[in-house]
């Protein structure tokens, strides 16, 4: 193909394959669509995964993220290592390590996976069973140690919140015990299940504060040796992330149904029909889609973003975030402090400073991922 | 600590660099993303193997490039990568 109009736009980067939103945990802030339920008899099939691997990485897709769900409940996850890898892929496993065992790790070490990123709830065994609503945290720890027999960097991942945040030190002591070499402890972003339990999630300043000084201390001690993120929510910032770095411009999300997305969430963006993998090719899906072309670049901002000279440094900030709490996707993201919307933001934050409720009478308001609850958000 | 010393530097194991030919750079990946490096940080970047120490890439790169005065930018830009966690020095 040579249309010409292509040249500006490079392909994507960076593949996020969401292979199953299957998954063993019941995360209180998973980021998975609240009807996920809905792509269980939808999956795309083996050779449909390769077929869509091999088109991205013909329009120069490098990096590949293996995730869901969990992306273990997959027994062709071998094979689609196998030919993502020979494909050229730097290929990243995404997983809460439940069903990784000794001879699937063997198997993905022999077929060529790059990095395995696992992760956890909380340091403890008991919070870490609450928060996944499982009994997973022991086999977690058998699986860190295999990850590190088989070579590969520790990678590990846990999401912060209200309710884990002022462990910190003891998470991070962990990491330290697991010999991680990069811990990304992000706080829970607020979309789909920890924007349904966005109070109950939401740290106040105090606790932020805390847990960065803790933070630091530990990258003082450990430097480079164990690179440590620490990401506070958007919500205390009076700047909106760029977030993926802008719409269609790098990143492609692939869900289990086959339908392709700009980031993991926009599939709740209701105006926009999304291509699906099965329909299009990669190529007319990333460079001719309306959904893709939807918010690209800028031309299609509106004040204040339109007039402002921040828009190349966060392109208007998510479009899922304007879209959830102003109902207008090409709003101007509330988090930023020059949105009419920005009240949205800080009153939920002023919110979060309240005295903290008693952790046993937050946890039966709680609302879990699971099946059942997914069912009731397809209706 | 100055990036300037006779020990080797190496990428962190969780770093990987790549050619890419279809986006004609070099690009460093990373667990939660990636940077597509502009020609003179791929050109430093390719130079690390784990035996090389940055006065070795110093003298390697205005061998490649004779008459060009490029040391301090070398230095800036090790110094960049290391304050990044992407090279380390063990
Ligand atoms: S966040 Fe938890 S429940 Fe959601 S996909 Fe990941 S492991 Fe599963
Ligand atoms: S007005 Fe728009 S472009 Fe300017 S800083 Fe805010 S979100 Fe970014």
């Amino acid at each position: 193909m040579t249309d010409s109009t292509h040249s500006a736009q490079p392909g994507p980067l960076w593949v996020n394959a969401e292979i199953t939103y299957r998954c063993p945990l019941h995360c209180v802030f998973c980021y998975n669509p609240l009807n996920y339920a809905s792509t269980f008899d939808k999956e795309l099939s083996t050779e449909e995964w390769v077929r869509v691997l091999r088109e991205a990485r013909e329009l120069g897709a490098v990096q590949l993220g293996l995730s869901g769900g969990e992306p273990l409940l997959r027994d062709d996850l071998e094979e689609i290592i196998a030919e993502a890898s020979k494909m050229g892929y730097y290929t990243n496993l995404l997983t809460s390590g439940i069903g990784l065992t000794e001879k699937r790790i063997a198997a993905f070490k022999a077929n060529g996976l790059d990095q395995i990123q696992l992760s956890f709830q909380d340091s403890s065994k008991e919070l870490n069973d609450f928060l996944s609503s499982t009994k997973t945290f022991d086999l977690k720890l058998k699986v860190a140690k295999l990850i590190k027999q088989y070579d590969y960097p520790m990678v590990l991942n846990v999401v912060l919140h209200r309710l884990n945040i002022d462990h910190i030190e003891q998470i991070l002591q962990m990491a330290e015990r697991m010999q991680a070499d990069h811990v990304e402890l992000a706080n829970s972003q607020y979309y789909a299940w920890a924007f349904k339990n966005r109070e109950y999630l939401m740290p106040s300043r105090e606790q932020l504060e805390r847990a960065e000084i803790i933070c630091n201390q530990f990258r003082e001690r450990l430097g480079n040796k164990m690179k440590l993120y620490f990401v506070v929510p958007d919500y205390y910032s009076d700047r909106p992330k760029a977030c993926m770095n802008g719409w269609g411009s790098v990143f492609l999300n692939i869900a289990p149904d086959g339908l392709a997305l700009p980031c993991h969430e926009a599939r709740m963006l209701p105006e926009l029909a999304f291509p699906n993998v099965r329909d299009h090719d990669v190529r007319s899906i990333w460079f001719d889609s309306h959904a893709f072309n939807a918010y690209r670049g800028n031309s299609w901002m509106p004040e204040p973003c339109r007039s402002c000279d921040e828009k190349e440094k966060d392109f208007g900030g998510c479009r899922c975030q304007a879209f959830m709490l102003t109902g207008d996707a090409a709003n101007t993201d509330p988090v930023c402090s020059k949105s009419p919307h920005h009240t949205l933001i800080t009153d939920q934050v002023a919110l979060a400073q309240g005295s903290r409720a008693a952790d046993d009478q937050v946890r039966p308001l709680i609302i879990f991922r699971d099946d059942k609850n997914s069912r009731q958000f397809m209706q | 600590m100055s990036i300037v010393h006779p020990q080797p530097l190496r990428l962190a194991r969780q770093y990987k660099l790549k050619w890419e030919t279809t986006q004609n750079a070099y690009v460093l990946l990373y667990p939660e993303g990636l940077i597509k490096l502009t020609g003179s940080a791929g050109e430093i970047l390719k130079r690390i193997d784990g035996k090389s120490s940055a006065p070795d890439i110093i003298n390697a790169l205005e061998a490649s490039y004779p008459g060009v005065d490029l040391k301090q930018d070398v230095i800036d830009f090790l110094e960049h990568a290391h304050n990044k966690g992407w090279i380390t020095r063990d």
